[in-house]
C-alpha cells in the first residue's frame, strides 16, 4: 500500500518525523504541502524532524522547508541526512541532525500498525459542541461525542459512548486505523483520506459497531457479526 | 444570606432570555423574594423593555463601572414589586464597555440586600456572555425545541463545563405541544438526551408572553396563563423546592377516558 515516493509524517517522541522519500526537492516540498494542507492544522504547534536521505542540500533549500513548515505552524527542528553537506548546512542553521532514538533508516520499515509513539490519549467526558480533541497517537473517549465536536487521531478512536459529531481516525494517513464507539452514527467519519457520512434514516436500537476501511471505502461493522 | 447570582444565557438569539429573566424575576418577587435583575446585554438592552420599566431609567450598569454614579442610584425598582429591581444595561455603549472582573464587583456589591440576582446575558459565545457568567453561582441554560438551537446550548454548557461554572440547569422554552405530538418538534426527552444537564422548567409557547412583553407586563404577575405557571414553577424549583412538571400535552381522547376511569391519573 506503501507507493514509492510517499511523504511520510510520523509521531516520534521528540515530535514529528518528515520522511521526503526520494525524489526533486521542489517536487517534495510541494508534496509535503498538499500533505500539511490535508492535515487542517493538526500538526499545528509541532516541531519536526526532516528526514532527506541522502540528498544534497543547501542552507537556501533547508530554508525552503522551513519556511514551508513554519506555514502551517510546525516548528523545523532538526534535519536528518546521511550526507556531511547538507548535515554541515542544517548544523550551521542551529538544527539538530542527529536522533539518539531516531535512525534515518527507519522510515523505510514498512509500518502496518497504527503509528503509536505517542501515548494514547484517554478523555475522561463528554465532548460538546465546539470543542475538538487532536491527538497523534490513539483517542478513548469515555462519554458522547455531540454534534459539532471533533476527534481527530493519529491512530484509532475508541467511544464508550454515543457518537454524533465528525471523528477522523489515522488522520496522518494509516487507512488501518478503526473508529469504535457503542452507538455510531457520525456527523462524518474519516479515515486517512477516506470519508463517510452516516445514513440519512435513524436506526431504531443502535449496535456497537467498529468502522474500518475495507476494498477502498469505509464499512461499519456490527460488533455482534465479528 | 447573600444572593446567588443566576445567569441566563443560551448562545442563540432569540430564544427567549430576556423573557424568561423577566419572568422568573417577576415570580421570584411575587413569591417575596428579594430580587436584582441586571441587563448584561450591553448596547442591545430589552429587559427595560419587557418590564415597562424603561421610562425610569436614570444611569445604567456602565454608569455604575465608570464611577458616574453609586450603584443604588442606577437601581430602577419595578413598579408593582417592591422587592424587585432592575439594574439597566446602556444602550449607547456596547460589550467592551464591563469586563469580568467589573461585573463580580457590582455583583458582590448587590449580593449582601437581596436574595436573587438574575443576569440576562446577551446572545452568543463573546466578552458579552464572558462578562455575563463571570459572576454567576449557577447558570440557566435557555434553549427551544429546536436543532440549531440546542446545538447552540450544548456548545455554551461545554465552555461553562470547561470552567466547570455550575450547577449547569436546561430551561426548554417556546415548547409547542401540538407539534411535538405531530412529531414536528424535538421531544423534551430528546433534548435533555442531547444535551444531558438537568431540566428545570419547560415553557409552552404562549401568546400571552407575546402580548405581556409589549405591554411591558410579565406574564408571571399572574398565573392565569400556562406560561405564568411554568415561570413560577421554575421559580420555585430554584428556590429547592421540589415541583412537578406541568402535563405539558393537552390529554388525547385516550387521556381523558383514563382520567374518567382514574380521576387522579397514574
Amino acid at each position: 500500500m506503501t507507493q514509492p515516493a510517499e511523504v511520510r509524517i510520523k509521531g516520534i517522541r521528540q515530535g514529528l518525523l518528515i520522511g521526503l522519500g526520494a525524489g526533486e526537492w521542489t517536487e517534495r516540498l510541494a508534496l509535503l504541502e498538499k500533505r500539511l494542507a490535508q492535515s487542517a492544522g493538526f500538526f499545528q504547534g509541532g516541531r519536526a524532524v526532516l528526514d532527506v536521505g541522502d540528498r544534497l542540500l543547501t542552507a537556501t533549500e533547508i530554508e525552503q522547508a522551513r519556511d514551508l513548515l513554519a506555514l502551517h505552524e510546525v516548528a523545523l527542528w532538526g534535519v536528518l541526512s546521511s550526507r556531511d553537506e547538507t548535515t554541515l548546512a542544517a548544523a550551521r542553521m542551529g538544527l539538530v541532525v542527529h536522533l539518539d532514538m531516531v535512525e534515518p533508516s527507519e522510515q523505510k520499515r514498512e509500518v502496518t500498525e497504527p503509528e503509536t509513539d505517542f501515548p494514547p490519549l484517554v478523555v475522561e467526558r463528554t465532548l460538546r459542541s465546539g470543542q475538538k480533541v487532536h491527538h497523534p497517537g490513539h483517542v478513548v473517549v469515555i462519554g458522547d461525542v455531540h454534534a459539532g465536536a471533533e476527534v481527530v487521531a493519529g491512530g484509532h478512536i475508541i467511544v464508550w459512548g454515543k457518537v454524533r459529531g465528525v471523528v477522523h481516525a489515522g488522520a496522518m494517513g494509516d487507512s488501518g486505523a478503526t473508529v469504535c464507539a457503542l452507538d455510531l452514527s457520525p456527523t462524518q467519519l474519516r479515515i486517512a483520506g477516506y470519508i463517510a457520512r452516516s445514513p440519512e434514516e435513524k436506526r431504531r436500537r443502535p449496535v456497537p459497531e467498529t468502522a474500518r476501511v475495507r476494498n477502498g471505502r469505509i464499512e461499519a461493522i456490527p460488533w455482534r457479526d465479528k | 444570606m447573600p444572593a446567588r447570582a443566576v445567569t441566563i444565557t443560551s448562545g442563540k438569539g432569540g430564544v427567549g432570555k430576556t423573557t424568561v429573566t423577566a419572568n422568573l424575576g417577576t415570580a421570584l418577587a411575587a413569591q417575596g423574594q428579594r430580587v436584582v435583575i441586571i441587563d448584561a446585554d450591553i448596547g442591545l438592552r430589552n429587559l427595560d423593555v419587557m418590564m415597562g420599566l424603561e421610562n425610569r431609567i436614570v444611569y445604567d450598569l456602565v454608569d455604575v463601572v465608570e464611577g458616574r454614579c453609586r450603584l443604588r442610584q442606577a437601581l430602577v425598582r419595578d413598579k408593582r414589586l417592591p422587592e424587585l429591581y432592575l439594574l439597566p444595561a446602556a444602550q449607547t455603549r456596547d460589550k467592551t464597555a464591563v469586563n469580568p472582573e467589573q461585573m463580580v464587583q457590582v455583583c458582590d456589591e448587590l449580593r449582601e440586600g437581596a436574595d436573587f440576582l438574575l443576569i440576562d446575558s446577551p446572545a452568543g459565545i463573546e466578552q458579552g456572555f464572558r462578562v455575563a457568567v463571570a459572576p454567576a453561582d449557577e447558570v440557566l441554560i435557555v434553549t427551544n425545541p429546536e436543532v440549531a438551537a440546542v446545538r447552540d446550548a450544548d456548545r455554551v454548557i461545554g465552555l461553562l463545563e470547561a470552567e466547570e461554572k455550575g450547577p449547569l440547569h436546561l430551561i426548554l422554552n417556546r415548547v409547542k405541544p401540538e407539534m411535538v405530538r405531530r412529531g414536528d418538534m424535538l421531544e423534551t426527552n430528546a433534548v435533555l438526551e442531547l444535551l444531558a444537564i438537568q431540566l428545570i422548567g419547560v415553557v409552552p409557547e404562549d401568546e400571552a408572553v407575546l402580548a405581556a412583553a409589549n405591554t411591558g407586563r410579565p406574564v408571571a404577575l399572574s398565573d392565569n396563563s400556562m406560561a405564568g405557571r411554568a415561570f413560577h414553577n421554575i421559580a420555585h424549583r430554584l428556590r429547592g423546592e421540589e415541583v412537578p412538571f406541568l402535563p405539558l400535552r393537552e390529554p388525547g381522547l385516550l387521556g381523558r377516558l383514563r382520567r374518567l376511569v382514574r380521576p387522579e391519573g397514574e
